[in-house]
């Protein structure tokens, strides 16, 4: 008998934000169920309620009709349910066969029974259809075996709830024929599937339904593809309007502050040239690993490009490392703070100071103290900056807060071009449009502003121009007036082949 | 989650196990018959000195992130640099020099292992532990090096104001490093480094070139603590300061100095290397065996770990 999986009105608030609000469909076995969404659509924490790594905050998960409280992932792998995410869970040392029976393998009194083990591996893995040697440490294998591997495991342990989380990313055209063949095998065995994709052409190659999420809401299901477009899946993605919250005014336009000359290196696939003149914010969209983030790390360079060229206020800067480009007037906020931002162990005060202090101190080396405090001081007057004391370890400030103080670091400095990526990534709606000021009150003063983003209103309300990559080149720039959801979000999805 | 830093715990961090420090030295000075004597005092200032002088880089090491297992065998090892190149050459500068230069060297090649080919800093300075401990051998063909120019006995062994001099270099380090360490760009760029080093470098701290100058720098102030030893001992002695480094670093971690980075404190150096001179002496006062000695000193150093973890905790990291 088919499966059936349903979500009753699931909703998952974080402090601050609302990752998923009364989320209400259900998928059919014997299906494939696309589930569609920009990047922050709500894809993510649904898989993760789904696994049981998140708890919902209200709203239950049934499969086939049975209501269920998981209370951590072992709960949801008992159920019967597998996510397949994109970085696999195998552990690269260790056999195929270990692998897949890995916290329950076949022993007695602890030692492992070897033989058992490997034939119960070659029945698992014979019916994928894909030889594999069972005692080839799984490391050896390539990405599209590993994940028949763990596709393998999850029916190893009775899975009947599949989801794929944008399997095909790291895969060749015949891989993903390869994986599409499994998938219509576990289909035809009655399973429910949910295949999370941005993918068009896969939606249309594999799929049976389609449900859109957008902002964390349930916008609709399609519980078939006939008759359905492109078009009008991308209308159901995005279809808003945001833009008021943004104030865009009107600013004149200096000369170029930055150009960047047929850069290249990791993660592009073509030379990047591009400009971003005095007093211009530039917002630039793309989808997960479209080479945004890479593209702004070269520009920064915190990673060395391998060609191209950087000038800054109409002059050549070579760029050699990040401290070069500080002293230039390019400074950088990187999306993931807690990573590359911030030193959570030290103070408001010091993470601001990090940078300016050495114009401060004397001789380059004994601190300006009183600098220091009335720097600090001003800054967080100036950005409103919510902490304790100075010296509060900033770990302890909400995201919002450290990306204000960040910026600060940035705003002691001489700046000319500053380079955001993601600068609202997990801070709540109150803290973003704090953040946007910032951003608006430093191109009035005649920055230059270059910001990543993965969410559409954000790209189309902040920037003057828009600028798409998609798999590692600029796919296409829009003027804010030509600059429509439709249009951008097409020009970042992949073609359609 | 309490956001507001008490008053008390700032104190508590900065301080706390100097109070530790001050209920120990009160409960010796009470219990332990002859601890509390200027002649014994000054017998504990003089017995960490040498700890307490490599402990002043070795938290620079920690700060950054990192640590040094081959300050034992610098000590050594530039202690007989200097001892032969004094008998050779009849100067004592010389010989000093030589000294620092030599530990200063072993420094710059532990920084670069570690920065620039990217070795891990505890298999990199294992193995310079070992090369330069061989080294040390091998100058002298394993045998010790008596000093002939006695005038380089006044380093070790001389008084000013009424302390033996390397007490007042030990003193000299602290501040000296306690200001590096707390009001410099050098000292807060090497806590960042070790808070965070991706963060540290976007930045804009040369975070390579920042840790080949903590190395460096611990080199040739392991070579200090060297050169005064050899001068006490009136002779370069390549087997000397076995396990050395292990004594600097768990002084370190007694008074509190994290070793995950990003967090330190000249105050909890002090803390540490007093608490560790007291316990031993308050040891040998009460006659306690070695084997003893050896075993109470290991749970005092879990005990202050434990001490730590329960701070930090509480401090809700």
């Amino acid at each position: 008998m088919p499966s059936r999986l349903t979500f009753h009105a699931v909703a998952k608030e974080f402090p601050g934000v609302r990752a998923l609000d009364d989320v209400s469909f259900a998928a059919e076995g014997g299906q494939v169920h696309a589930l569609m969404g920009e990047n922050g659509a709500g894809k993510s924490t649904l898989l993760k309620i789904l696994s049981g790594a998140y708890a919902p905050t209200r709203g239950t998960v049934e499969i086939d009709g049975h209501p269920q409280a998981f209370r951590g992932t072992a709960d949801a792998i008992a159920a019967g349910v597998a996510v397949i995410y994109q970085e696999l869970f195998l552990v690269p040392g260790m056999s195929v066969a270990e692998n897949l029976f890995l916290g329950h393998l076949p022993a007695r009194h602890g030692v492992i029974n070897r033989s058992r083990l490997l034939a119960d591996a070659r029945r698992h893995l014979a019916w994928i259809g894909e030889e594999i040697d069972p005692d080839l440490p799984v490391g050896h294998l390539p990405i599209a075996q590993r994940q028949l591997v763990e596709i393998a495991k999850a029916l190893s342990r009775g899975a009947r709830v599949i989801a794929f989380d944008e399997p095909t990313s790291s895969l060749s055209a015949r891989e993903v024929e390869r994986l599409f063949a499994v998938i219509r095998e576990l289909r035809a065995r009655g399973h429910v599937i949910l295949y999370v994709t941005h993918r068009m052409d896969e939606v249309f190659a594999i799929c049976d339904a389609v449900t859109v999420l957008r902002d964390g809401r349930h916008i609709r299901t399609f519980a078939t593809l006939a008759g359905l477009t492109v078009d009008e899946i991308v209308r159901q993605m995005v279809g808003r309007d945001l833009k008021n919250v943004f104030n865009h005014t009107p600013r004149p336009l200096g000369p170029p502050a930055l150009e960047v000359g047929a850069i290249t290196g990791p993660g592009l696939s073509a030379p990047v040239t591009l400009q971003v003149a005095a007093g211009e914010i530039v917002g630039m969209f793309g989808l997960v690993g479209a080479g945004r983030s890479e593209l702004l790390r070269l520009i920064y360079g915190a990673v060395p490009p391998t060609g191209g060229t950087i000038r800054l206020d109409g002059r050549d800067a070579s760029l050699a490392t990040p401290r070069d480009a500080i002293n230039r007037g390019l400074v950088f906020c990187p999306e993931d703070r807690k990573r590359d931002g911030i030193v959570s162990v030290a103070s408001v005060a010091e993470n601001i100071n990090l940078s300016a202090r050495r114009h401060q101190a004397a001789g380059g080396l004994v601190l300006n103290r009183r600098w220091e405090r009335t720097n600090a001081e001003q800054q967080v007057a100036a950005l409103a900056i919510k902490t304790a004391s100075l010296d509060t370890a900033i770990g302890y400030l909400s995201g919002g807060n450290q990306q204000k103080a960040i910026l600060a670091r940035w705003l002691s400095e001489q700046v000319r071009v500053i380079l955001l990526d993601e600068p609202t990534r997990g801070i709540d709606v109150g803290a973003r449009s704090e953040i946007y000021t910032i951003i608006q009150r430093l191109a009035a003063s005649g920055v230059g502003v270059l910001f990543v983003s993965s969410e559409l209103p954000e790209v189309l309300g902040l920037a003057d121009r828009v600028l798409v990559m998609r798999g590692g080149a600029l796919s296409a720039e829009f003027a804010r007036t030509e600059a429509t959801e439709e249009r951008v979000l097409k020009a970042a999805l992949p073609a359609t082949t | 989650m309490s956001t507001r830093p008490h008053r008390f715990q700032i104190f508590w961090d900065r301080a706390g196990m100097l109070v530790v420090f001050a209920l120990l030295f009160a409960g010796c000075s009470v219990f332990v018959k002859g601890f509390f004597q200027p002649v014994n005092m000054e017998s504990i200032l003089l017995s960490v000195s040498t700890i307490g002088i490599i402990s002043c880089t070795m938290l620079f090491c920690l700060a950054a992130g990192a640590f040094d297992l081959s300050v034992g065998s610098t000590v050594a090892c530039t202690g007989v640099i200097t001892a032969v190149v004094i008998n050779h050459t009849g100067s004592v500068p010389a010989g000093i020099a030589a000294g620092l230069g030599a530990g200063a060297l072993v420094g710059l090649v532990n920084g670069l292992l570690i920065a620039r080919a990217g070795i891990n800093a505890l298999i990199a300075t294992l193995a310079t532990m070992q090369v330069v401990r061989g080294l040390g051998y091998k100058v002298t063909g394993g045998k010790s090096v008596g000093v002939i120019n006695e005038s380089f006995f006044q380093l070790g062994n001389a008084y000013f104001l009424r302390l033996p001099v390397p007490i007042w270099i030990c003193l000299g380090c602290f501040l000296l490093f306690g200001f590096l360490i707390s009001r410099t760009t050098f000292g807060r760029n090497t806590l960042a480094l070790g808070g965070n080093p991706e963060a540290a470098r976007l930045a804009g701290i040369a975070t390579v070139r920042l840790q080949v100058i903590i190395f460096t720098l611990q080199g040739a102030i392991a070579a200090l603590a060297g050169i005064v030893l050899c001068s006490r001992m009136t002779s370069g002695q390549p087997m000397v300061a076995q396990g050395l480094e292990l004594d600097v670093i768990s002084a370190c971690v007694l008074g509190g100095v994290s070793l995950t980075g990003g967090v330190g404190q000249m105050s909890h150096v002090i803390a540490g290397v007093l608490i560790m001179g007291t316990v031993r002496n308050a040891m040998n006062l009460l006659n306690l065996q070695t084997f003893d000695q050896m075993v109470a000193s290991g749970l005092i150093l879990l005990a202050a770990v434990a001490f730590d973890r329960l701070k930090q905790r509480g401090a809700g990291r």
